[in-house]
């Protein structure tokens, strides 16, 4: 503990072995600018969250970490993003292999209207991880198993995905982000839309998954964040005010602005 | 910090606004009272707005209907005639020799009007006897023809035959020249209403279904006249239409939705394919006439330029149809396609456009009605031609359904009204046939998320 706390005084924004860094990272949305200078690194096999008001740049800094803003038009983006030292942004990068190593989970559950096996099979199949119908099998099953889900699900694996409740489409998702053997999974509020209960069960899952993955989240929970993670990073109007392990910025923030936003004095 | 202390005033101003809402309101005051009254008289007005709406739409097609429907039904029926034939070996087949080809180009017509004479024995003057003749239809010969080359054992034997009646004999059959009527107004004179009333008593006047009707081509003989040539014609023109509009179609509205930069000349482009959508066919005729068949010298009157045209014409409305269907697609299969890593081709091909192809199918099978339903710019392209052959083909001559109206509506025969209606409901039944197709194929593809 005391190697933790001290680590956490320097309020250093690296680790010792990042999986991915990012590096004076600025963001425009055509004029606006959305992301200031962000310096991050994310550690590997622990969950990182990240806290901070609405509009504060959060999810806009997670997209960048698979690229996904490439989808949005006009925006422009400065600084380094890296995966295992190499920058993901550089032009001999393949952002479709990129996006399969670095999965991610989104706000609102979005399985695709197909059976639940084809959900999880997609990844898979699309990338050619495969030979035979028995392997796909059994990455669908392992998937399953690994969300949390295959108990609920595996006497209806053809049945719709769509007719699964909330929480578990959630969790269909992550088996699905799974089932490509990312390396790195990003989490968009990943509980936002489900009921407690649901929400329990994937912050449990999240805590097992950790073993396997470096996850990243983006919650608007302080007790999501406090329970799921290892390192909490606060952003605030574009800027990360501070980065520590989650202890040492739940119970002794640096900065005069975490400590208002985790005590609940304004956001 | 500053931020800190605007918010503590945002707070400050919040609760005055607050107080001034704690004033309790009265619920049973006259005012609101009369506001609720208000509220309901407008939603009832509102509600049989709608209802006269829907009784006048379904007034407007109940009239369409009753009206083609009473008036096109008896083109379903002819009259026949029946007459005793006798299959003379001296006018088919002179020196017996068996061989279909003699039999073929052998006088059949005058067998037919042999047995006329011989039916009505009395009639001796030369414009008496071309009177009789009408009874019968001149394409009645074919039909003898026909029986004879299948079973060449008639030959010297004489049968009672139904034989099709020509087009005023039809008529009158029908009820639609009246008889009472001066003798100068009518088509048929009192010599042929009286052979005609001689015929009925013997029991030798029939309406039978007509079959031809659905199965030869067009043909200046009302009785012989048919839709077929018709419908293949709009076959084969669909046809192209629907291979060249579709995928054309499809692939631009993927290609503006899903890839396209927004920019100055994409937006060029939209403007312009909305304007497309709103010009009149004929111009688009006017330009399958000049593109077409003047400088890549096409055949003319061929299904094949038609459905070039058409595809002009029906382009735009698939395209708009199908970005509308393309843009419904949440944008979170996108995202988990995306995030996934799937390639921006697969996300379209594996996920956006089966899930919009219910709505690309509909717009398609809207432009396909609309293209079914077009006449002006196949007027253009020569496709109004008179055309008694069924086409086999995209390159043989051919004309279509709307334009087979067009040409029976211009006809001056009576008889030629009903089969206008008639034409007008087969026509109807293809685009009846279609739209079921299309809801058909909506519920098929139809997936919820």
């Amino acid at each position: 503990m005391a190697a933790v706390s001290q680590s956490a005084m320097t309020a250093e924004p690296s680790v010792e072995k990042p999986k991915m860094t990012a590096r004076k990272l600025d963001l425009f949305y055509s004029d606006n600018q959305a992301l200031y200078e962000v310096n991050l690194d994310i550690p590997e096999q622990q969950v990182t969250a990240l806290i901070g008001p609405s509009g504060c740049g959060k999810s806009t800094f997670l997209r960048c970490l698979n690229r996904m803003n490439d989808t949005i038009d006009g925006v422009t983006i400065k600084g380094d993003v890296t995966l295992d030292g190499r920058d993901i942004y550089d032009k001999r990068i393949d952002v479709v292999q990129l996006r399969a190593r670095i999965g991610m989970v989104f706000q609102k559950p979005n399985p695709f209207p197909k059976t639940i096996y084809d959900n999880v099979a997609y990844g898979p199949r699309i990338h050619g991880l495969v030979n035979s119908r028995d392997e796909l099998d059994e990455i669908v099953m392992t998937s399953l198993e690994r969300a949390g889900l295959l108990k609920e699900v595996k006497d209806r694996l053809q049945s719709p995905a769509t007719g699964l409740s909330g929480g578990q489409q959630q969790r269909l998702c992550i088996a699905r982000a799974v089932a490509v053997s990312p390396e790195v999974i990003l989490m968009d509020e990943p509980c936002s839309a489900l009921d407690p209960i649901a929400t329990a069960k994937v912050e449990e899952l999240i805590d097992e998954l950790r073993s396997n993955y470096t996850i990243v989240i983006v919650t608007h929970s302080m007790q999501q964040a406090a329970r799921v993670s290892q390192r909490t990073a606060f952003f605030h109007l574009g800027k990360l005010v501070e980065v520590g392990e989650t202890d040492q910025i739940f119970t002794n923030p640096k900065d005069e602005r975490t400590k208002g936003y985790i005590t609940g004095r304004f956001g | 910090m500053t931020d800190m202390a605007s918010l503590m005033e945002d707070r400050a101003a919040a609760k005055v606004i607050s107080d001034n809402l704690r004033k309790p309101v009265d619920w049973d005051s006259p005012k609101i009272t009369r506001n609720i009254k208000k509220r309901y008289a407008a939603e009832r007005r509102f509600k049989s707005y709608g209802l006269v709406a829907i009784c006048l739409a379904l007034l407007a097609l109940c009239t369409l209907a009753l009206s083609i429907g009473s008036k096109g039904y008896s083109a379903f029926y002819q009259t026949y005639v029946q007459l005793e034939v006798t299959f003379d070996p001296a006018v088919i087949d002179p020196e017996r020799t068996g061989d279909p080809d003699v039999i073929g180009r052998a006088n059949f017509d005058g067998l037919i009007k042999q047995a006329l004479r011989d039916r009505f024995p009395d009639v001796t003057s030369r414009s008496d006897k071309r009177d009789l003749y009408g009874i019968v239809s001149g394409g009645a010969s074919y039909d003898l023809r026909e029986r004879v080359l299948e079973n060449p054992s008639l030959i010297g034997q004489t049968r009672t035959i139904w034989l099709i009646s020509g087009d005023d004999f039809d008529m009158l059959n029908k009820g639609y020249i009246d008889p009472t009527v001066d003798e100068g107004d009518r088509r048929l004179n009192d010599k042929e209403v009286a052979w005609y009333n001689e015929l009925v008593a013997a029991g030798a006047v029939e309406k039978q279904f007509h079959t031809r009707f659905f199965t030869s081509g067009d043909s200046r003989e009302p009785e012989l006249a048919g839709i077929w040539g018709a419908a293949v014609g709009s076959f084969y023109t669909l046809l192209v239409t629907l291979a060249l509009s579709f995928p054309i179609g499809v692939l631009a509205a993927v290609y503006l939705e899903e890839f396209a930069p927004k920019n100055r000349f994409t937006q060029i482009v939209e403007v312009n394919i909305n304007n497309l959508a709103a010009v009149p066919s004929i111009v688009f005729g006017l330009l399958g006439l000049e593109v077409y068949l003047n400088v890549m010298h096409l055949p003319r009157s061929a299904p094949v330029v038609g459905g070039l045209t058409l595809a002009l014409m029906t382009l735009p409305t698939i395209i708009i149809a199908s970005r509308a269907a393309i843009k419904a697609v949440p944008p979170s299969i996108r995202q988990a396609a995306l995030g996934l890593g799937a390639s921006p081709v697969q996300t379209v091909t594996h996920h956006v456009l089966p899930l919009a192809m219910p709505g690309i199918l509909t717009g398609t099978i809207i432009g396909m009605a609309q293209a079914l339903g077009e006449t002006a710019p196949l007027l253009m392209i020569g496709m109004v031609a008179f055309i008694v052959d069924i086409p086999g083909g995209a390159l043989d001559p051919a004309t279509v359904l709307p334009v087979q109206i067009y040409l029976w509506a211009d006809s001056p025969e009576r008889a030629f009204v009903e089969k206008t209606s008639a034409a007008i409901m087969v026509l109807l039944a293809f685009l009846v046939l279609m739209n079921g197709l299309a809801v058909y194929l909506r519920k098929k593809f139809e997936r919820k998320w």
